[in-house]
C-alpha cells in the first residue's frame, strides 16, 4: 500500500456538494482514484521491490504510465497495490534489477 | 429606440452587437455571409468587442463556440443549409454538453443539385438535436428571437443552445422596418452569462467523459426534462422583454382564430401571406383563420391543441419534406390534437409539402390549398409542382 | 548496453549534458494523472498525459475522440486532476482554439492543451488543426502518435508505418507513414518538435519550451502501444528508446526555421552509430509479416527521414 500519510502526490480537490448533485445534468465528472474501477484486480503479476538493491534512480517512478509508483522525500519507492496493473514496465526499466515480477 | 431599414442579415448582426458575445466563429455560406461580413465590419470599426475565430469550416466553427462555451464565454455562430449539415455531429454535441451557444440559421434548399434558394429542411433536420429552435417571420422577430435566445439558453433552468431560423434571401436579404433596442436595456436585459460549470483551473471538471448503459438515459431526460422547462422561460422572457421592447412574441401566433373552421398553420416568412389569405377567406364567408409556429423546439403542444381544437380542417403549410415520411410539421400538429381531444374530437390535419427550393407561396396559394383540404381533407399532398 | 541517453535520465552520461538539461529528479512530484485510470497495462499514451500534467502547472485539456476518451474513465469520475474536455473526434483544433480565445477574452488562467490521437491529428483533425495553426490560436497540440486506430482496435492510420499489421493491414500496410510534423513545418509555427514517452525529461522539457512560445506549438509525440503493437506490456519503454536508438523516430525541434537534433538523438546522425532496424521491428508483433524487401524499404525511408530534416538544420 502507498503510504498515505507521507504526503501523496496526488493531486485531488474535494468536491463541494452541489457539483455532485449536477454531475448528470451537465454531463461532468470529478477527479477521483479508479475511474476505470479498481485496476489491481487487472495484475497477473506483481512488482516487488528490493529496497537493498534500489539506487533511488526512481526511474521506475518517472516510466510509470499509472503513477502508482509513489516516490517519497528521499526518492525511495513504494508501489500503490490498488491500483498497479503489473504492466511490469518498472521491472524492465530498473537498472540495477531492484525490482522483480512476481505472481499474484 | 431607433428604428432602421435593414436586412435579416443586418438585423442578426446588430442583436449580436447588443448582446456582446465574448467569441464569435462563423464560416461564410450563402445566404448567412451577410451576417459573417457585417459582424466583421462591426468588430472593424470597434462597435463590437468579440474575438472573432474565422474558423476552416461549419464544423470547426461549432467546435470552436462548444470550446469557448465551455470556457464561459457568451458566443454566436451562424450558418445555413449544406454548412448546418456539415456541423451536425456538433450541433448535437453543443446540447447534449447544454451549453447554451445561440446560432443563426439562414434557411436553404440542400443540395444536389445545388440551390441557395429557401426552403426549411436544413431547419427540420435538427428537431432531434436538443437545441431550442425558433422559427423568426420577419427582419425584427429575427432581432428580437436573437436576444431573448440568449436569455432563454442561459437560464438555469434550461442551459441548452438555441438556433433562431430565418428564411433565406426572403428575410436576409430584404429590408424592413427594424425598431432597435437601446443598448443599455439589453445590458440589463442579458446580464452576464453565468455558467454553473465551465472550464477553471482551480476547480478541474472532466466535460463530457464516457457515461455507463445505467446513467446515459437518465442524462438524456434530463434533457428533456430542461427542454420542457424551457417552455415557461420562453414565456418569462418574453414577458421581459415586452417591457423593454413593447412587443410581444409567443410559442405560436393566433389570426383570426376565435370562430375559425377552418385554419392554416404557416412557420417563417410567408406567415403574413397565410394571415391575407384567411383574411380573404374571410370576405368570401368562410370562416378562416391563420397560425404561425414561432417556436417548433420545445413543440407547443398544449398551446396547439388549444388553438387548433375547435377548427374543423387545419391545413399546414411547410417548406419542407421528410423524404418517404412527408410532411413533418403536419405529423406533430396532428399528433399533439390526437393526444388532447382523441379520435372523435380531433379537427382533420392535412399537409402541404410546398415552396421548396424558393418556390413561392403566395396568398392566393393558400387560399387554393384550404379548397383542397375542404374538398379532400384526409391524406397529405404536394402542392406547386409544374408536372414537369 | 548504456546508450547515451541515460544521461538524460540522470542515471550517467557526461555531466555537460546534466547541466544544461533536465534531469529525472527534477520532474515535479505531483501527480495530476490519478491511478485506476481505465488504460491498458502499459499504456504510452497514459505516461504521456501523466508527464504533460507534471510540465504544465495549470493544463486545460481538449481531447477528441480516442484512447484518450475511454482512459480517463467513466463518469462520475474522471482520471484527470485538471480541467479537460471531451470532443468530437475532428475537432480537437477547434475546440481548442474556442477554449483559448475564451481564456484570454475572459481573463482567466490556464494553458490549453490540444491532446490528440493520429486518427485525430493526422486524418479526421487535420483540417481544424491546420486552420488552428494558420490562425495562429494560443494552444499545444499534442499529437499522441501510437500509429494507428487503435481506440476502435487497431485499424491503419496514415500514420501507421510501413509494413505494420493492423485489422485493416492484416499483411502489412503498403503505404508509407504520413509525415504530421513535416506538414506542421509549413504553417510558420514558432515552435514544434517531436518527443517520446520513452524520454521523459525531453517531453516535459519539450513541452515546457512550447508554453513559452507564442501561437500554436505542435509536439508529436511517439506513444507505444502493447496491444496494437504486439508488444508485452513491459516493453513499452524499452521499444520508444529502441525506436530512437534505431533512428526511425528522430528527436528533434523546430524553431524559427531551423531544425536541431535533440541531444538524444543526435548521436544517430551518424547511421553507423545507430541500432539495426531488425532490433527495432523484431521486438514486435505487428512486424512478424516484414521481409527482406520490405525491411530495406523501411530502411530506405529511415534515411530519408533524416536527409529530409538535414535540408533544415
Amino acid at each position: 500500500m502507498a503510504d498515505k500519510d507521507e504526503s501523496s502526490n496526488y493531486i485531488v480537490p474535494a468536491a463541494d456538494s452541489k457539483s455532485k448533485a449536477l454531475l448528470l445534468r451537465y454531463p461532468i465528472s470529478l477527479p477521483d482514484f479508479g475511474s476505470g474501477g479498481k485496476t489491481n484486480q487487472w495484475r497477473l503479476q506483481m512488482p516487488v521491490i528490493d529496497q537493498d538493491k534500489c539506487i533511488k534512480c526512481i526511474i521506475c517512478w518517472a516510466d510509470c504510465p499509472e503513477a502508482t509508483i509513489h516516490r517519497k522525500s528521499d526518492d525511495s519507492v513504494e508501489i500503490n497495490y490498488d491500483y498497479c496493473k503489473g504492466c511490469g514496465i518498472c521491472a524492465n526499466e530498473c537498472p540495477t534489477k531492484a525490482i522483480r515480477m512476481v505472481d499474484e | 429606440m431607433q428604428t432602421k431599414v435593414i436586412t435579416g442579415s443586418r438585423s442578426v448582426a446588430t442583436a449580436v452587437m447588443l448582446a456582446k458575445p465574448e467569441v464569435i466563429a462563423a464560416y461564410p455560406v450563402t445566404p448567412q455571409t451577410e451576417i459573417v461580413e457585417d459582424i466583421a465590419t462591426f468588430i472593424e470599426e470597434k462597435r463590437l468587442g468579440s474575438r472573432f475565430i474565422k474558423v476552416d469550416s461549419e464544423h470547426s466553427a461549432m467546435g470552436a463556440c462548444i470550446g469557448a462555451s465551455s470556457a464561459g464565454a457568451r458566443t454566436f455562430t451562424a450558418t445555413s443549409s449544406q454548412g448546418l449539415l456539415y456541423m451536425d455531429e456538433v450541433v448535437h454535441w453543443a446540447a447534449h454538453a447544454r451549453l447554451p451557444i445561440v446560432m443563426a440559421v439562414a434557411t436553404r434548399a440542400l443540395a444536389a443539385p445545388w440551390s441557395i434558394l429557401n426552403e426549411h429542411t436544413d431547419f427540420m433536420t435538427q428537431l432531434t438535436s436538443g437545441w431550442i429552435q425558433i422559427m423568426a417571420e420577419n427582419n425584427q422577430d429575427a432581432l428580437d428571437s436573437m436576444l431573448q435566445a440568449y436569455k432563454i439558453g442561459e437560464d438555469p433552468r434550461v442551459t441548452l443552445p438555441v438556433m433562431v431560423g430565418l428564411d433565406g434571401f426572403i428575410l436576409t436579404h430584404t429590408s424592413m422596418p427594424v425598431e432597435i433596442p437601446e443598448q443599455a436595456d439589453i445590458d440589463s436585459f442579458l446580464g452576464e452569462r453565468k455558467p454553473e460549470f465551465e472550464i477553471d483551473v482551480e476547480r478541474p471538471f472532466t466535460f463530457g467523459n464516457v457515461i455507463d448503459e445505467r446513467y446515459y438515459i437518465d442524462m438524456r431526460h434530463k434533457m428533456f426534462e430542461s427542454m420542457q422547462a424551457a417552455k415557461e422561460v420562453i414565456g418569462s422572457v418574453s414577458n421581459e422583454y415586452k417591457r423593454l421592447a413593447g412587443r410581444e412574441y409567443s410559442m405560436l401566433e393566433c389570426y383570426n382564430c376565435d370562430d375559425a373552421e377552418h385554419i392554416i398553420v404557416s412557420i417563417g416568412a410567408s406567415s403574413g401571406d397565410a394571415r391575407e389569405a384567411s383574411d380573404r377567406l374571410r370576405k368570401e364567408g368562410v370562416k378562416a383563420g391563420a397560425v404561425r409556429i414561432r417556436v417548433i423546439r420545445p413543440f407547443p403542444s398544449e398551446e396547439i391543441a388549444k388553438a387548433l381544437g375547435g377548427a374543423e380542417t387545419v391545413t399546414v403549410v411547410e417548406r419542407s419534406l421528410s423524404v418517404g415520411g412527408g410532411n413533418i410539421l403536419a405529423h406533430e400538429i396532428r399528433s399533439a390534437l390526437y393526444s388532447a381531444h382523441g379520435p372523435e374530437e380531433a379537427p382533420f390535419v392535412k399537409g402541404f409539402i410546398t415552396g421548396l427550393g424558393g418556390k413561392d407561396i403566395t396568398p392566393n396559394d393558400y387560399i387554393n390549398m384550404v379548397g383542397i383540404t375542404r374538398e379532400r381533407p384526409t391524406g397529405d399532398e404536394w402542392f406547386g409542382l409544374t408536372g414537369g | 548496453m548504456e546508450s547515451p541517453e541515460r544521461g538524460q535520465l540522470g542515471t550517467s552520461g557526461s555531466a555537460s549534458q546534466a547541466d544544461e538539461h533536465m534531469i529525472i529528479k527534477d520532474i515535479p512530484k505531483e501527480e495530476k494523472w490519478l491511478p485506476g485510470n481505465a488504460a491498458c497495462p502499459g499504456c504510452g499514451l497514459s505516461l504521456g498525459l501523466r508527464l504533460m500534467a507534471k510540465a504544465i502547472e495549470h493544463p486545460v485539456v481538449v481531447m477528441p475522440a480516442s484512447c484518450g476518451s475511454v482512459v480517463q474513465g467513466g463518469w462520475p469520475k474522471s482520471s484527470a486532476s485538471f480541467p479537460l474536455l471531451n470532443i468530437a473526434m475532428a475537432a480537437a483544433g477547434s475546440a481548442a482554439s474556442g477554449v483559448s480565445e475564451a481564456l484570454e477574452a475572459l481573463g482567466k488562467k490556464g494553458t490549453v492543451v490540444a491532446w490528440a490521437g493520429d486518427g485525430g491529428t493526422a486524418d479526421i483533425g487535420l483540417q481544424a488543426l491546420s486552420g488552428a495553426a494558420e490562425r495562429g490560436e494560443n494552444i499545444i497540440f499534442v499529437m499522441y502518435d501510437n500509429e494507428a486506430y487503435m481506440n476502435t482496435g487497431i485499424q491503419r492510420s496514415s500514420s501507421t508505418p510501413h509494413g505494420a499489421w493492423t485489422t485493416t493491414t492484416p499483411e502489412g500496410k503498403r503505404e508509407f507513414k504520413k509525415e504530421v510534423a513535416h506538414i506542421m513545418m509549413a504553417h510558420n509555427l514558432e515552435y514544434m518538435a517531436t518527443a517520446s514517452v520513452a524520454f521523459p525529461t525531453d517531453f516535459i522539457e519539450k513541452l515546457r519550451k512550447a508554453e513559452a512560445h507564442k501561437g500554436t506549438k505542435f509536439i508529436q509525440l511517439f506513444s507505444p502501444c502493447p496491444p496494437g503493437w504486439r508488444i508485452d506490456y513491459s516493453k513499452s519503454i524499452e521499444v520508444g528508446k529502441l525506436a530512437v536508438q534505431a533512428g526511425v523516430w528522430i528527436l528533434y525541434e523546430y524553431e524559427n526555421g531551423k531544425v536541431s537534433i535533440s541531444p538524444i538523438s543526435r548521436p544517430y546522425l551518424d547511421a553507423k552509430k545507430r541500432r539495426p532496424l531488425k532490433d527495432y521491428l523484431s521486438l514486435q508483433g505487428r512486424f512478424a509479416n516484414v521481409d527482406e524487401r520490405e525491411a530495406t524499404e523501411i530502411e530506405k525511408s529511415v534515411v530519408e527521414k533524416w536527409r529530409f530534416l538535414s535540408r533544415f538544420m
